[in-house]
């Protein structure tokens, strides 16, 4: 009876370990493509390790492409063009790639593998990407569903970026992912900081990295970030500027304003907040002393709905029809906003019923 | 001469009178997911073949050879699924480093096929047949062929006839497909007879 079960094990073992060693065997000499040259935008060389995706090889090179589901292939996001060495898409990237960027060669980087020498193009900026290892310096709560996650980089490292741009934050295996994802996040800090960073997190329902920020992280806590990333930031101009944001949109809305007081930029702005109700307002007497600090700036809060008795006396209604009671002329002014989807689109269709050029309306879509 | 007629019989059987798609009802769930299209399906297709008509020889020997004279019968369900599964896992990357355009039309599908269960069904009624190394090849090939032809078949009709008609919408998508698979499979009874000849 023993034997039996011992033969029956050893064999079962042997076979699993057999298999393994056939695929590693495989893994070492048919999938083995040896060191690949990638050229990037044409004058960047780098030597990766072949075989593997283009999104972890260029990682390993310390080239961060902004990718959401760590290289599943489900979030869409990690694109880039790939001019040579590719071949067609696979099936498996064709439901993220439209008519025009099948033409251009954009390409999922996490589907590519890297078996050939390839020229590729990146946007120049994610060269400057890097990765950063920071430690949790302070949390605060900043409404009930809203974190304020503040953190501190490694002695001497620093980090550049404009106002309003975001970065990535690493969310490691926990009790939600078995694999490290990413999420974006914009920085609320100013600019001028150049050792700390901190963002501003709204608790989403079974969200991953929110759950895992609201409910897990503490401070002290490791915490890896990659950016900084976007084409959303301040412009260098001197019009008007009309800002609009909801729930976690204030966020990059903030650094852009203490940017400007920093600057003591004359520019005249208007900052208009959506909330639902007084609980989901925050950071209001900080937007008040800015009002102060600033010639001219105005935080112009407003709720949808607030709750009856609560003695709201400021604006009521959504943001568009607050934004028409304001804003008489937007001849000479850039709008930046920020938030859902719907908050959005409605500002953008009210912007523009009054005028405004869709070139100067910039914003930063968190859907 | 009876030798090769033999041989012939099981492979058309397999085909089609004893269609482990539609007979057996196994490999239902690659058969519904990626039977939008044809050209995918060819793929699939394809690559079920191949995996069938060589893990059935392979694990037929390492059943003959390995299991039955150390009398492990009980160990071949696990033993299977790993051959299968390290068969597939070497296939694609030979596929990936031989040729671009199969590994895009073939080999994508492979780890698809690895749990599909048709596969390790071809594999365990070979045993119960007690088919020779020859047979179970034949078997294999054939119980491959005959699922391509079936994911082929439903691939036609979904992307000629299904797509384009309007569908209550509790019907959409697997429900359909299964009442399409459903008819399908009482046409190929068609080629075992009614009377229970067989």
């Amino acid at each position: 009876m023993m034997t039996a079960f011992l033969i029956g094990l050893g064999v079962m073992c042997a076979m699993v370990l057999l298999m393994t060693l056939v695929i590693l065997v495989c893994d070492a000499t048919i999938a083995n493509y040896g060191p690949v040259q990638i050229v990037i935008n044409g004058d960047k060389e780098v030597t990766v390790e072949g075989g593997r995706p283009l999104l972890s090889a260029l990682k390993d090179r310390q080239i961060f492409i902004p990718s959401a589901c760590g290289g599943r292939g489900s979030c869409g996001m990690c694109k880039v063009r790939i001019l040579e060495g590719a071949g067609d898409p696979l099936a498996t990237e064709l439901p993220w790639l439209n008519a025009q960027e099948r033409r251009d060669k954009v390409r999922l980087s996490c589907q590519v593998k890297v078996k050939r020498p390839l020229r590729i193009e990146i946007p120049p900026e994610l060269l400057d990407v890097r990765q950063y290892r920071t430690t949790v310096l302070r949390l605060r709560d900043l409404t009930y569903d809203i974190r304020e996650v503040t953190l501190q980089l490694a002695p001497g490292d620093r980090i550049d970026f404009k106002a309003g741009q975001f970065i990535q934050f690493e969310v490691p295996p926990y009790a939600l992912t078995d694999d490290p994802v990413y999420r974006a996040y914009s920085v609320s800090s100013s600019p001028s900081t150049h050792d700390r960073v901190e963002l501003e997190m709204r608790l989403v329902p079974n969200g991953i990295c929110t759950t895992y920020v609201h409910k897990y992280l503490k401070e002290g806590d490791a915490v890896t970030i990659n950016g900084p990333y976007g084409e959303f930031h301040l412009q260098d101009s001197d019009r008007e500027m009309i800002c609009v944001a909801g729930g976690s949109g204030m966020a990059p809305i903030k650094s852009i304003l203490m940017r400007l007081d920093e600057l003591k930029s004359p520019r005249k702005v208007r900052y208009f907040f959506g909330a639902r109700t007084g609980r989901d307002l925050f950071l209001v007497d900080e937007m008040r002393a800015l009002e102060r600090s600033l010639p001219d700036f105005r935080f112009i809060p407003a709720l949808s709905a607030p709750e009856p008795g609560s003695g709201w006396q400021g604006e009521t209604g959504l943001i568009p029809a607050v934004l028409e009671r304001h804003v008489t002329s937007v001849a000479n002014a850039e709008a930046y906003l920020c938030g859902s989807p719907g908050l959005i689109n409605a500002t953008v269709a009210a912007l523009k019923r009054k005028g405004m050029p869709e070139d100067r309306i910039y914003f930063d879509n968190f859907g | 001469m009876n030798g090769t007629w033999h041989l012939l019989t099981i492979l058309v059987t397999a085909v089609f009178t004893s269609n482990i798609l539609l007979t057996n009802y196994l490999g239902m769930c690659s058969f519904l997911a990626v039977s939008k299209e044809v050209k995918t399906s060819l793929g699939l297709g394809t690559a079920v073949v191949f995996v069938m008509a060589v893990t059935c020889p392979l694990n037929w020997m390492i059943n003959a050879w390995v299991l039955e004279p150390l009398h492990l019968d009980y160990l071949r369900f696990i033993v299977f699924i790993v051959v299968i599964a390290a068969f597939v896992q070497v296939l694609e990357m030979i596929i990936e480093r031989v040729s671009e355009t199969l590994y895009a039309n073939l080999g994508i599908f492979l780890p698809l096929i690895t749990v599909n269960c048709a596969i390790l069904g071809a594999a365990l009624f070979m045993i119960i047949r007690k088919y020779t190394l020859a047979e179970s090849f034949l078997y294999g090939a054939g119980s491959g062929l005959g699922w391509a032809l079936a994911i082929l078949a439903m691939a036609g009709i979904r992307q000629e006839k299904v797509n384009q008609s309007k569908l209550p919408r509790g019907l959409e998508g697997p429900g359909i497909a299964l009442v399409v698979a459903g008819i399908m499979a009482l046409a190929f009874m068609g080629f075992s007879g009614m009377g229970g000849g067989n």
